[in-house]
């Protein structure tokens, strides 16, 4: 594929996650900060965004598996990890985080495991979603293009 | 972001003049601005770090907050602002902002994914200068220069505005004056001014730092000055605006005034009468507001010890009592639980027992007379070490303290911070993160418990720590210059910034207060401050404190003035308004800001130490309430009145922590000082030449 489809690809690739809420203005945000000098910042971030949610994930999940639940540790995991996906502009991601809360605030052991799900499913959905989204913008420069901003 | 941009919209001036003595090169402000981020979030805190050093700021990033406040401390001047998150695993946000608003007196910015109202309300109280929400965006973070250049630009205001000062002298000036400020106080006081100070300052002379606190040096024709307008006005009548109007001094702000009166209706209280000191002491204890709500009772208690020990006159104690009941139910909130009383109680007895002995405690580099009231951050542990002499207190305090403790600790801490090898230092530093929190919070949200701590850590032994750090806090104080500076600045690591800057600048305050006094000496008032103690709680308070204290000091401190050590909490004297403001505010709980007050009252437990650093106003304040707690117990007392003007405003609410600390510093000075306390006022122990000038 030539770099000019390559780069409409993307570009439509990343509207329709904005649209569908996966990523928010935030991720532009983040996008325009890297176009700033430093190619390799957005993937590290998200890298380190990655690493991080899954450990917490983890957390979560380990804490929710104990005999006798600590809701409010729950609940710090959960607060954790709502800033740094709304800091990654991860908003679908987000939201499912402050459902969470609000399960862990009602100290809900159903709703808590059900949130949990839910969590993981949006985590690992903007996972693979911003994962395409840097093998597309890696093809755009393999072939010699740059890659587009996003509007 | 354009330097250029940057300088122009700041004022210019200002930055140039902020910036003065070797600062970051004005001219490409803001860029180059040094911010600190914490934030246990990596993916948070590299973004942020990138979108810092987009605005072109020098960025250092950690995610503990422990590893934060180390870095702050190593490097006092080395950053211009922090921004931190509100939930972290080893330290709450809060907690750090406190330390260091008491401690470095920097601007803090809170930030957290959580938006709720409560929340951000939280940050106000602490004293955070801005509270983001998370996801953070680049535009939010482009401005926040802002909070460095206001800072600055209070600080420079008042110094300009002192007039007898000069911009490069000034910070020379004060520093020289005054024999507290020692170079060991420089280094406090510059912290905790930076916070409050926006008058006073003898910490602010450290002109490495960028931020230039004006200061206002009170030189002795500029005392005159002020002496002979209140003089005209009346004593009683004497307002900060008029005597301003009077004056007719450029530059000199009502805040100047107002913390320079403060300091001087002590020194008047004190020249009036030991014994009315005493009483004003015991009601300063109980002003405090909120927390001195049970204080109030055992200022009672205090006063009878003190009237028992001849330091209180029983009337005085009559009217501590009332003042201090009084003066409680402004706060009631005060969580002064009758072991509070007794604390204050065993703060009278270690008076006697530190007549004699406090000087031995004094020189004996164990502060403990003077902080006591001061929570430094010495844990409960080593508060009751601290206050071993104050033994009788120990049950009390220790009770009580267990807040207090931790505020004392914090103050202590602060102060050891501050003191450049102070005492307090020592076991300061190690409580500090502990015991910010715990006293950081209690006080803010008790109020009282701020100040109550502040208290017992004095009284109680128990806390021994608590004392110890607040006896080297007073030790500090009792070099009355040199130790105020650091204890302003340093050593009132108490959690909350605001605690801590308090206290500092009480130590400088003591100082300062200590020339007022001295200064003054010939203007023994005819009116009977005490007199005034009660109608006029929140006045008289403060005078009344600051006499206390400045007996206490004489007593306490063979070296200068016993309260030196309280006094040199605040070397400046710009700090004790955050002190002060807790001081007084549990006096003059009602008098000032009313709602500000009363926080800061705990805070002044707390902040005992922030209150020193209060700059300026603060600091005034903070010396009055440190003196008062020097003498009496009422360390809130003499704060009080301070407050009322704006630095205890912004002393209160800026520190929440701070006030807090400083009443627990305050506190404990009180505690430590009952026993030199003696009602000796004898300026000779303060050398007028300490008059900041």
């Amino acid at each position: 594929m030539e770099v000019g489809q390559l780069q409409r690809r993307l570009v439509d690739y990343t509207k329709s996650l904005l649209t569908e809420g996966i990523l928010d203005d935030q991720f532009t945000q983040l996008q325009k900060l890297q176009d700033e000098g430093n190619p390799g910042f957005l993937v590290e971030v998200v890298s380190l965004f990655f690493e991080d949610s899954e450990k917490l994930l983890n957390d979560i999940t380990r804490a929710l598996d104990q005999q006798s639940v600590d809701f409010k540790m729950v609940d710090a995991h959960v607060h954790q990890l709502k800033g740094s996906s709304s800091s990654m502009g991860a908003q679908k991601l987000k939201n499912a985080c402050v459902t969470f809360r609000s399960f862990c605030d009602e100290q809900s052991m159903e709703g808590c495991l059900k949130s949990l799900q839910l969590v993981k499913q949006e985590y690992y959905d903007v996972k693979n979603k911003v994962e395409t989204l840097f093998k597309m913008e890696k093809q755009i420069v393999a072939a010699g293009g740059s890659v587009p901003k996003t509007e | 972001m354009n330097p250029s941009n940057g300088k122009g919209s700041m004022s210019t001036a200002s930055s140039s003049a902020a910036w003065k003595a070797g600062d970051v090169v004005p001219d490409q402000f803001p860029a180059g601005l040094r911010v600190l981020v914490v934030d246990d979030d990596p993916t948070c805190l590299v973004i942020l770090e990138k979108m810092l050093r987009a605005c072109l700021y020098e960025v250092t990033k950690c995610n503990r907050a422990e590893i934060a406040l180390s870095l702050l401390r190593e490097n006092k001047n080395g950053f211009d602002i922090v921004i931190s998150d509100v939930h972290m695993p080893d330290m709450d946000g809060f907690k750090l902002l406190e330390h260091i608003g008491l401690e470095m007196d920097l601007p803090v910015i809170m930030m957290s994914a959580d938006d709720g109202k409560n929340v951000v309300m939280k940050g106000v109280t602490h004293g955070a200068c801005d509270y983001l929400i998370k996801p953070v965006r680049i535009e939010a973070l482009r401005n926040i220069w802002q909070h460095v250049v206001r800072k600055r630009k209070n600080e420079w205001r008042e110094l300009e505005q002192s007039g007898s000062v000069e911009e490069g002298d000034r910070q020379q000036k004060p520093c020289d004056d005054l024999d507290y400020s020692s170079s060991a106080n420089e280094g406090n006081w510059k912290s905790s001014k930076k916070r409050k100070d926006e008058e006073e300052e003898t910490e602010e002379r450290d002109d490495s730092s960028t931020l230039k606190k004006p200061r206002v040096v009170w030189s002795v024709e500029l005392h005159q000055q002020f002496v002979a307008a209140v003089n005209q006005l009346g004593i009683d009548k004497a307002v900060p605006k008029k005597i301003l109007e009077l004056m007719n001094v450029p530059g000199l702000t009502r805040e100047n005034v107002a913390s320079h009166l403060q300091k001087y209706r002590l020194y008047l209280r004190r020249l009036s009468g030991v014994s009315q000191h005493h009483s004003s002491l015991n009601n300063s204890f109980m002003s405090p507001e909120a927390t001195f709500g049970p204080m109030s009772s055992l200022n009672g208690l205090d006063l009878q010890t003190l009237a028992v020990t001849g330091q209180l006159p029983a009337q005085s104690l009559a009217n501590l009592q009332a003042a201090g009941l009084g003066r409680s139910a402004a706060k009631s909130g005060i969580p002064m639980p009758l072991i509070d009383q007794r604390n204050l109680f065993s703060f009278e007895n270690p008076k006697s027992r530190f007549g004699e002995g406090q000087q031995q405690h004094l020189s004996s580099s164990k502060p403990m007379n003077l902080l006591h009231g001061i929570p430094t951050t010495m844990e409960p542990k080593q508060l009751a070490s601290l206050h071993q002499s104050a033994q009788s207190l120990g049950n009390m305090n220790v009770q009580v303290n267990s807040h207090g403790a931790q505020s004392s600790s914090l103050l202590m801490q602060m102060a050891k911070t501050q003191s450049r090898g102070n005492i307090l230092n020592e076991s300061a530093g190690s409580h500090l993160p502990t015991l910010p929190s715990s006293i950081g919070q209690p006080i803010i949200s008790n109020g009282i418990a701020g100040g109550v701590i502040g208290r017992n850590e004095i009284g109680d032994n128990g806390r021994g720590t608590g004392y110890n750090q607040v006896a080297q806090t007073s030790s500090m104080l009792s070099f009355p210059m040199n130790h105020t500076t650091e204890l302003a600045g340093n050593n009132f690591p108490i959690g909350s910034t605001p605690g801590i800057s308090n206290v500092t600048s009480k130590g400088a305050f003591h100082e300062e207060v200590n020339s007022e006094i001295k200064s003054s000496a010939g203007f023994v008032p005819s009116y009977d401050i005490f007199n005034d103690l009660h109608p006029q709680k929140s006045q008289d308070w403060e005078l009344q404190n600051v006499g206390l204290h400045f007996n206490a000091s004489q007593n306490a401190n063979p070296v200068q003035g016993n309260f030196n050590a309280s006094q040199n909490a605040n070397p400046v004297q710009g700090n004790l308004d955050v002190s002060s403001s807790v001081l007084v505010h549990q006096g003059y709980s009602s008098r000032q800001q009313g709602s500000g007050q009363n926080r800061n009252i705990s805070a002044m437990g707390r902040t005992m130490f922030s209150g020193l650093e209060a700059t300026g106003q603060g600091n005034e304040q903070i010396m009055d309430q440190l003196l008062n707690n020097l003498i009496v117990d009422t360390p809130v007392r003499v704060k009080y009145e301070r407050f009322s003007d704006t630095s205890s405003q912004n002393a209160l609410f800026a520190d929440p922590f701070g006030q807090e600390d400083l009443m627990s510093a305050l506190l404990k000075q009180q505690q430590g000082n009952t026993g030199p306390a003696e009602p000796d006022f004898d300026f000779d122990g303060y050398s007028i030449d300490n008059i900041p000038v």
